[in-house]
């Protein structure tokens, strides 16, 4: 216990100085995790809608598998993102292993599964609503698409979260692709595992706090943003 | 050629329609010949098949049997040329002025050409005080004048009405009828539904009676009110329930 208090202490000096470390690892993470979640949403939320939307030979079971996938094991992503990225493996030419661009990758693969599945769910539950109405004015698969998407938008935003709290906390896949190299692929979660390690656990409270905090103010702004967008529009 | 003749979709001929849903038979062989000009109310009790027939005609669900054939110069495309409103109106999560937009979009009307459109929807609903109002938050009288707001927009030939009034008190439902009455002078071919006897007086020019998914009966308003033909029309305009399968527990 006072081991704790005495690393909340130090975790506390160490956000109040301003440390330069720490700042930077904090921006990295958040550029790392909203650009997976805004790459994931870009395809998932489509993707989830048109198997919402598009009656296809296997349909159920691109259900069963995009449901299957939310639970992927973030190492073997992490394993098979290292696999293709690696010299001998396809994309090596690319040069992309140990960077930044390499840890999106693998968070997109994580995410996407999260964010289709649950914009399917969504898109369909509104599909149940706005099928006559959208079929009655004449639109078509695309716009009846885009129109649920928007709709649904504030639900939507749910999918989204969920996306960033896997990609915000997660670990195992960065850790394997960007391999925490100090100052070009240093998270806040891989970072927390290596000052513990370390025993430098001032550091890692700290990051671990600041981790938190973060994602309770995302959390929450988007949690007012749909509140105050479903006041506005029922 | 004016733009009516040009648009023109009517009549419409329905050849001994029937419609299964759950294995059992909704829509009895129901034949029937919409031609342009009066307004049609499908009378019936719930359970009819009122809704049904409507949404079969608008191609919103497909017959198990029967032919739905629209005959006007326009028949090669009638989906452009028809609109309905539903009994419960979906309202899209944007603002009132929107939603008709968004109708109008769909048939891909120019932005310019848009705006005047729904201004004067508006003021022809009387909606116009509320056109940034979330659609969703509106009343439910004032959803359902949206609702033929939107449907008006496109200047459909044929407009379906799926009881575009139930559940509306009093003045709502004279409110909606003034409406309807403007689309129907701006020439557009009513058809509706309702099991409102009151409603029909006032509106019908021509009344199908359905019952149990048959079309019992289609006469002239004036002649259907004053000497229905079919027995069970004929109950039913006296208020009497259709227990028809059991006659014994009919009330006398």
């Amino acid at each position: 216990m006072n081991d704790f208090s005495s690393a909340f202490t130090a975790a506390l000096s160490l956000l109040a100085s301003g440390d330069a470390d720490l700042a930077e690892i904090i921006a990295l993470s958040l550029q790392v995790s909203l650009g997976a979640v805004f790459i994931a949403t870009c395809i998932g939320m489509p993707l989830g809608a048109a198997t919402a939307l598009y009656k296809f030979p296997g349909r159920r079971t691109v259900v069963v598998i995009l449901n299957a996938l939310m639970g992927l094991p973030p190492v073997v992503v992490g394993l098979i993102v290292y696999l293709l990225l690696s010299r001998m493996g396809p994309f090596g030419v690319l040069g992309l292993l140990f960077t930044p661009t390499a840890m999106v990758f693998a968070q997109v693969i994580l995410i996407v599964p999260i964010i289709a599945a649950l914009s399917r769910q969504i898109v369909e539950d509104l599909w149940r609503e706005y099928d006559e109405q959208l079929r009655s004015l004449g639109a078509g698969p695309l716009r009846c698409m885009a129109t649920l998407l928007w709709d649904g938008r504030f639900s939507l935003l749910t999918a989204v979260l969920a996306g960033f709290g896997r990609a915000s906390a997660e670990v195992g896949a960065v850790m394997i692709v960007g391999g925490n190299i100090d100052h070009v692929t240093r998270v806040m979660t891989t970072s927390i595992a290596l000052e513990v390690s370390k025993g430098n656990l001032a550091m890692a409270l700290g990051l671990g706090m600041v981790l938190i905090v973060l994602s309770l103010a995302i959390n929450g702004s988007a949690f007012l943003l749909k509140e105050s967008g479903l006041r506005k529009h029922a | 050629m004016s733009e009516a003749l040009q648009n023109e979709i009517l009549p419409l001929e329905i050849e001994e329609l029937t419609f299964e849903a759950g294995g059992k038979r909704l829509i009895k062989e129901v034949t029937h010949k919409f031609r342009a000009g009066p307004r049609t109310v499908i009378l019936g009790p719930n359970g009819a098949g009122k809704s049904l027939l409507l949404r079969l005609c608008h191609g919103l669900l497909k017959p198990a049997s029967g032919k739905i054939r629209w005959c006007g110069a326009a028949a090669d495309d009638p989906a452009r040329h028809q609109a309905m409103v539903f009994q419960r109106p979906v309202m899209l999560r944007r603002t009132v002025a929107a939603n008709i937009d968004y109708a109008l979009s769909l048939r891909g009307m120019d932005r310019d050409a848009r705006k005047v459109r729904v201004e004067k929807m508006l003021e022809s609903t009387g909606l116009s005080r509320l056109a940034n109002s979330p659609a969703r938050v509106l009343s439910f009288g004032e959803q359902q004048k949206l609702a033929l707001a939107r449907a008006w927009a496109v200047k459909p030939r044929v407009l379906f009405l799926d009881e575009p009034t139930a559940s509306l008190d009093p003045a709502a439902t004279h409110a909606i009828e003034d409406v309807i009455d403007a689309i129907h002078k701006a020439g557009t071919r009513i058809i509706m539904t309702t099991h409102d006897l009151g409603q029909a007086r006032r509106i019908a020019d021509e009344v199908l009676f359905m019952h149990r998914g048959r079309l019992l009966e289609s006469s002239p308003a004036d002649a259907f009110f004053e000497r229905p033909e079919d027995e069970q029309a004929r109950a039913f305009i006296h208020g009497e329930l259709l227990w028809w399968d059991q006659p014994e527990t009919r009330l006398q």
